[in-house]
């Protein structure tokens, strides 16, 4: 087995430390110290490859215990800790320091368009209440089979990109029309609509579609695809809602 | 403070506590306690799938899966309890699928199948298709769909409560289930639960070790409570290394990508797990593959200038393959590694995974005080729980399978005894124990640092407890957990406000883990054999006269207000099984 040379380098690199300075320029908000958010600018030493979190955690252990913010899993799949790293919508475990050209200061802010609690931690009430209104879940009329309901696996593929969803609403609180009406039900509750809407086994796909219909449903969309571009698990999320209206449109789905 | 009053009360919102909470909210007023937003939980890491004896692929049986299920936990699993997993495992997929979990097809339309580690037809002949899987997010949409259907039975939530204490009454010389006390995150405020019946679902305690596929929230919260209330755990010497955690990090590939004919290779490109396991290869049982990756390294055949891992080898696969049944672990090579896991081959090492151990109970999810007294009211299931399905080594796809059967058990169980049963008055100050441990985290002027504790705890962790340990390791682990636990008395916080202050969060879970540890090594200590996780070098063997038994580690207070580890012992259910040499 030849050794590719990307693998020789992952292992050579590891023998050596390469640690950088970093600034980590943080939006702070505590309103039981002040009523104005700020900013705070930290320094600190950093392996490149390392995360956006690790970076976060060396802050709050070293440093400034005060720093508040969400996370779990630390590999992009918990959805914890969604934030605006360099102006964009990404996860802090996911995002590589050496990916966001660390000679400036690398500015974390809250994700917008929800209530910032403290520092980089929001109100996620109103997300999950845009989710739970298009009723995630599947619903089935007829008695229930003994064993598994059969599915194409054609049928399975059709709403499998929707599937991956972490709720970790980057995706919404990129949205321009979400930050200029959170009445907007936003990109991820349609994307969980979608992935009931378009499977086989589901029968409550018109009730979805006529919530969505609805002033502050999909209509609200103006394709302008910083969803997309925010997913941190590559669904394509304006495709989906292109989807949703087409179906609205055509009645077919 | 508040006070609430619920029949039922759930801690913990991942898979066990989701499924318990779907039946109990249709039986009871139930709440469910979580210290993270339900979809947050470690759940949704599980990767490659459940298993269940479906035979949708080829000639399967539930005996078969009893079997490989007590032989994969080295025999100290109890048969009665392995036997309801495997058996009450087919109606737990069709219930997910049912409830809408998109499982990948067969042709037929069929949830579709592959292979998995300890997994076999007949008694270990050959590699099984057993496993039933979502891609490689198996867990992910198993959190996903219980959260909806939490969200169908309307199950009420109180996210980001954090469970600090169990409350215990005694009535007329028994001790029983009273309620919780719980931290609200959001605004540093004590809650007091009274309940008629809790179910703890808090998940595992891996956190104590460095390298590991865990959350940072995997705390032991819940064993720690229990523990705390002179309760006991069992067998927390058996903790589960995964063979295959990304070099260094820890992330989790699945055992799913061994299933689909990934190969483990040594320095020299030798298939290596052909010389421990003949029959079933890179699909043996966990602890036996890291072992042996653990071996190839000491031997001088690891990979890299510091030879300290060995390959997980993809690159035989079809691309289309990878992209189809393992698409998120071959972007965490690409995201975290820069690898492309098409012409790479991904650099792995063991990493600490799974609790075997936890709070003992019975098949009903009641939680027991001693071998054989359930305490009223008191319920436990998932990894929290030491049942015990996986013995000494749980075997992949079992524990996806242990949340649902085992979960769903304990919220009928609680439900009902709720149903039949008045509340018990709660203890005079119910709050009192969490009211002292957060204000005097918050107020202390101590010098010690969580993050330096936490650090050298799991340093040592990783140094002396892990794969292979020795009386001398373990010795140095106690040691040093005890100078930790001491200079813990001595930490301090720098946030002092009452508003997420998740720097105060840290440092009570330092303290759950700290005890915790504590715990493990000393039960690791007693414990003169190696089975299944436990391998101790100066033991090698299954000593099965004097260790066929569970450990039972009670917390007591001497008089000087001193505690210390009591061990104790409870015999293995043993039904139709003999033990044998356990050989794959």
């Amino acid at each position: 087995m030849a050794t590719p040379t990307t693998l020789d380098k992952l292992e050579a690199d590891s023998t050596t430390s390469h640690l950088i300075t970093v600034t980590f320029r943080v939006r702070r908000f505590n309103p039981e110290v002040a009523a104005e958010a700020s900013w705070q600018d930290f320094q600190l030493e950093i392996d490149p490859k390392e995360r956006v979190l690790d970076g976060l955690h060396k802050i709050k252990w070293d440093q400034d215990g005060s720093l508040t913010f969400r996370r779990s899993c630390a590999h992009g799949i918990c959805g914890s800790d969604a934030m605006r790293i360099n102006g964009k919508n990404r996860l802090a475990c996911k995002t590589l320091i050496k990916d966001l050209n660390p000679s400036k200061p690398i500015t974390v802010e809250p994700i917008k368009g929800l209530t910032v609690l403290k520092d980089l931690v929001v109100d996620m009430d109103p997300f999950f209440q845009a989710y739970r209104d298009v009723m995630p879940f599947l619903i089935t009329k007829g008695n229930e089979p003994t064993r598994e309901r059969l599915q194409t696996a054609e049928d399975r593929e059709r709403f499998d990109d929707t599937t991956k969803c972490i709720l970790c609403a980057a995706c919404t609180s990129s949205c321009p029309v979400f930050w200029n009406d959170g009445q907007y039900f936003g990109p991820a509750a349609i994307v969980n609509a979608h992935r009931f809407i378009f499977d086989s086994r589901d029968e409550a796909g018109e009730q979805r579609l006529e919530i969505l219909n609805d002033k502050d449903g999909v209509w609200r969309c103006r394709t302008t695809f910083n969803c997309t571009d925010a997913c941190p698990r590559g669904i394509e999320v304006t495709k989906a809602i292109q989807e949703v209206k087409r179906a609205l449109i055509t009645r077919r789905y | 403070m508040k006070i609430h009053k619920y029949d039922t009360v759930i801690v913990g919102a991942g898979g066990a506590g989701m499924r318990a909470a779907i039946e109990s909210t249709k039986r009871s007023r139930t709440a469910v306690l979580t210290k993270l937003y339900p979809t947050r939980s470690h759940t949704g890491a599980a990767q490659g799938g459940m298993a269940a004896a479906l035979a949708n692929v080829e000639e399967d049986n539930w005996e078969w899966h009893t079997f490989d299920t007590i032989k994969g936990g080295d025999y100290l699993v109890d048969q009665d309890a392995a036997e309801i997993l495997a058996k009450e495992a087919i109606d737990a997929v069709l219930d997910l699928e049912k409830m809408g979990l998109p499982f990948n097809r067969t042709p037929d339309g069929t949830i579709d199948q592959r292979r998995f580690g300890g997994h076999s037809r007949n008694h270990g002949e050959a590699p099984v298709r057993r496993s039933c899987y979502a891609a490689d997010r198996t867990g992910h949409m198993i959190l996903q769909t219980l959260y909806q259907n939490c969200v169908k039975e309307g199950v009420e939530f109180f996210n980001e409560f954090y469970v600090l204490d169990q409350l215990i009454t005694e009535v007329d010389g028994v001790k029983k289930s009273a309620g919780v006390v719980a931290f609200e995150l959001a605004t540093g405020e004590i809650h007091v639960f009274q309940a008629k019946s809790v179910i703890y679902a808090s998940g595992g305690t891996g956190k104590f070790f460095k390298v590991t596929s865990n959350a940072h929230t995997l705390t032991g919260d819940g064993q720690a409570a229990c523990y705390r209330r002179g309760l006991p755990l069992e067998d927390m010497e058996f903790f589960q290394f995964h063979p295959t955690g990304i070099w260094r990090m820890g992330i989790l590939l699945t055992e799913g990508a061994r299933g689909e004919g990934g190969i483990l290779r040594n320095k020299d490109g030798e298939r290596f797990m052909e010389k421990y396991a003949p029959v079933m290869k890179d699909l043996a049982s966990r602890d036996v593959v890291s072992r042996s990756i653990y071996t190839e390294i000491r031997e001088g055949r690891g990979c890299g200038p510091e030879g300290d891992h060995v390959y997980l080898d993809l690159t035989h696969l079809p691309p289309e393959q990878l992209d189809a049944k393992l698409p998120d672990i071959t972007e965490f090579a690409r995201t975290y590694l820069g690898i492309e896991p098409y012409t790479d081959p991904i650099p792995i090492q063991p990493t600490a995974h799974y609790a075997m151990g936890g709070i003992p109970t019975n098949v009903a999810g009641e939680v027991l005080s001693d071998n054989d007294t359930v305490v009223p009211g008191l319920y436990a299931a998932g990894e929290v729980a030491c049942v015990s399905v996986h013995g000494a080594n749980r075997l992949g796809t079992n524990s996806l399978l242990d949340i649902n059967v085992f979960g769903k058990r304990a919220g009928i169980a609680a439900a009902e005894y709720a149903h039949r049963s008045d509340f018990v008055e709660l203890p005079e100050n119910p709050a009192q124990l969490v009211v002292d441990q957060v204000e005097r985290l918050r107020e202390s002027t101590g010098n010690e640092r969580v993050a330096e504790i936490r650090k050298e705890l799991q340093e040592t962790m990783d140094a002396n407890v892990m794969v292979f340990r020795t009386e001398q390791t373990i010795k140095t682990a106690v040691e040093k957990i005890a100078e930790l636990r001491e200079r813990y008395k001595n930490v301090s916080v720098q946030d002092k406000g009452k508003r997420f202050n998740t720097d105060l969060l840290e440092a009570i879970e330092l303290g759950n883990l700290l005890d915790l540890a504590e715990v493990m090594a000393v039960s690791a200590l007693a414990r003169k054999e190696s089975r299944g996780g436990h391998y101790r070098e100066d033991y090698p063997n299954r000593d099965d006269v004097n260790f066929m038994r569970h450990t039972m580690a009670y917390r007591e207070v001497g008089k000087d207000g001193k505690d210390s580890i009591r061990l104790d012992y409870k015999p293995v259910v043993q039904t139709r099984y003999q033990p044998m040499e356990r050989k794959y």
